[in-house]
């Protein structure tokens, strides 16, 4: 079902982490409840975010919907291409569609996030 | 009539249908009706360059007939139907005596001594009592047939080439805002050339019982052309694009049609005493303290209903309606203003969420379909 190497959120972000970065995106399912992305808002590199708060917005045609990060850090990095792009949020999640990179301040927050099949159990749940 | 006293939702004939397709499925003014299946900008662009298929039997008909049923409606309305040929339409509202407006409709004369009123889904019970209250004691009947009558269009370039062969009615000879009585596909039916996409298009008004029918129909026959299911969702974005009103967000019980740009509707010099005169009259006069305008956003940044619009440091007004725009490439929205800001090419602001967005104002509509 969802990758099996990344982590989630309740709140449909997925995260994976290399070394002490971390890229994070929201999952397939998010993407097509939301339905059409037509805009991401993302912080600028040098913002803090902190687990499960709120770091920017994703649109589709017809809502407003926040992100939440599944763990704390220092933005490295926000997918410029999603500005000209937003599709690619609904196209490749999971790849092309990420949102930021951050460097992780504690790579044990990983351990409050839901693995694969607990994801895809929730999911399943409705 | 229209809403149940428990408050139950209805479906149309079609709900299965929509089902079938894996639409989304949404309440919406009492309705469970289709928000969008293959998604909203899919949709949108279906229509604005070949032909959209849509479900709109949640509307409202409200049927006239008798003697005085065109001087009852020119009391009734803001509009003058005495003044339509036969198989003549025109857009109108009804107002209350404050000259708020209680819906907007249009009105379509079927014959000397026979109207159709077409009312918003979810004022569709308004409408009739008001209509009810106001042709008492004439000799006009009003046969409110909303739960009877199913309505599904087709609008887009293609429309006609899709329709056409289906129909008896000659659309070659069917002008936009006119109406004629036929047979779709073998079934009695309404054909009207009206819409509310800002394309060329054809509302067909059948038995309720005859929807499925009508709509396997048009989608068969518009296999080939491209034709495509299309939701509400969509038909909120094309409407808007087409500078068209939607009830509930430009119009309400505490707007004027003034205020709305939609003076020209109001005939007050049709000679005849009707329900919200005085005040519109006086709207008319005096001017309006606000004013609706068109927005195309400028910087980055969607604009929606009942975000602020800023003049600078003044509060001037709040987005109505906003979205994104298929068409134009651009977020574009409908605001209320104050009308020293009202000017097409004055630069105002929406305030989106911490921030402040340029926007233009323009003269509607956003989008004109090509000659």
């Amino acid at each position: 079902m969802v990758p099996p190497d990344l982590r989630y959120t309740k709140d449909h972000e997925w995260v994976r982490l290399d070394g002490d970065e971390a890229t994070i995106g929201i999952t397939a399912y998010a993407a097509d409840q939301l339905g059409d992305i037509v805009f991401v808002e993302l912080p600028d590199a040098g913002r803090t975010v902190e687990q499960f708060a709120a770091f920017g917005v994703v649109e589709s045609v017809k809502a407003v919907s926040d992100l939440f990060a599944p763990v704390s850090g220092e933005v490295v990095e926000a997918n410029g291409t999603l500005s000209a792009q937003p599709e690619l949020v609904n196209q490749e999640p999971f790849g092309s569609g990420w949102m930021i990179r951050l460097r992780v301040s504690d790579t044990a927050q990983l351990d409050d996030l839901l693995d694969a099949a607990a994801y895809d159990a929730l999911v399943a749940a409705g | 009539m229209t809403e149940s006293d428990t408050g139950e939702l209805h479906e149309t004939p079609l709900a299965d249908v929509h089902r079938a397709l894996g639409a989304r499925i949404v309440e919406f003014a009492g309705w469970l009706m289709p928000v969008q299946y293959r998604g909203i900008i899919e949709e949108h662009r279906a229509v604005r360059e070949r032909a959209g298929l849509f479900d709109l039997s949640h509307m409202g008909e409200l049927f006239v007939e008798g003697p005085q049923a065109a001087n009852g409606l020119a009391a009734a309305l803001v509009s003058d139907p005495r003044t339509l040929a036969v198989g003549r339409a025109h857009y109108s509202m009804i107002c209350a005596t404050d000259g708020g407006v209680i819906d907007d409709l249009i009105v379509y004369r079927l014959a000397e001594e026979r109207f159709l009123v077409v009312a918003n889904a979810g004022n569709s019970q308004a409408v009739s009592d008001a209509l009810a209250e106001r042709l008492a004691g004439s000799r006009a009947v009003l046969d409110d047939r909303a739960l009877a009558t199913a309505l599904v269009a087709v609008q887009g370039p293609a429309s006609a080439g899709i329709l056409g062969p289906l129909t008896d009615v000659d659309l070659g000879r069917l002008r936009y805002y006119a109406i004629a009585e036929g047979a779709v596909a073998g079934i009695p039916a309404l054909v009207a050339r009206t819409g509310y996409t800002g394309e060329d298009g054809f509302e067909v008004f059948v038995e309720w019982d005859q929807a499925r029918p009508i709509w396997d129909a048009l989608a068969a026959a518009g296999e080939t052309a491209g034709l495509m299911p299309v939701g509400l969702g969509a038909r909120d974005t094309l409407r808007l694009e087409a500078g068209m009103p939607l009830y509930g967000n430009e119009l309400d019980r505490t707007t004027n049609p003034y205020e709305a740009g939609l003076g020209r509707v109001v005939k007050l010099d049709k000679g005849v005493e009707f329900v919200g005169r005085a005040a519109l009259e006086k709207a008319a006069r005096d001017g309006v303290g606000r004013r609706l305008v068109g927005l195309v956003v400028r910087g980055r940044g969607i604009a929606r209903h009942g975000y602020p619009v800023w003049a600078g440091d003044r509060r001037t007004g709040a987005v109505t309606s906003g979205a994104p725009s298929p068409t134009l490439g651009s977020p574009i929205a409908m605001a209320y203003v104050a009308p020293r800001d009202a000017e097409p090419g004055t630069i105002l602001d929406v305030e989106i969420r911490d921030g402040r967005v340029p926007a233009e104002v323009v003269a509607l509509p956003f989008y004109r379909r090509p000659a």
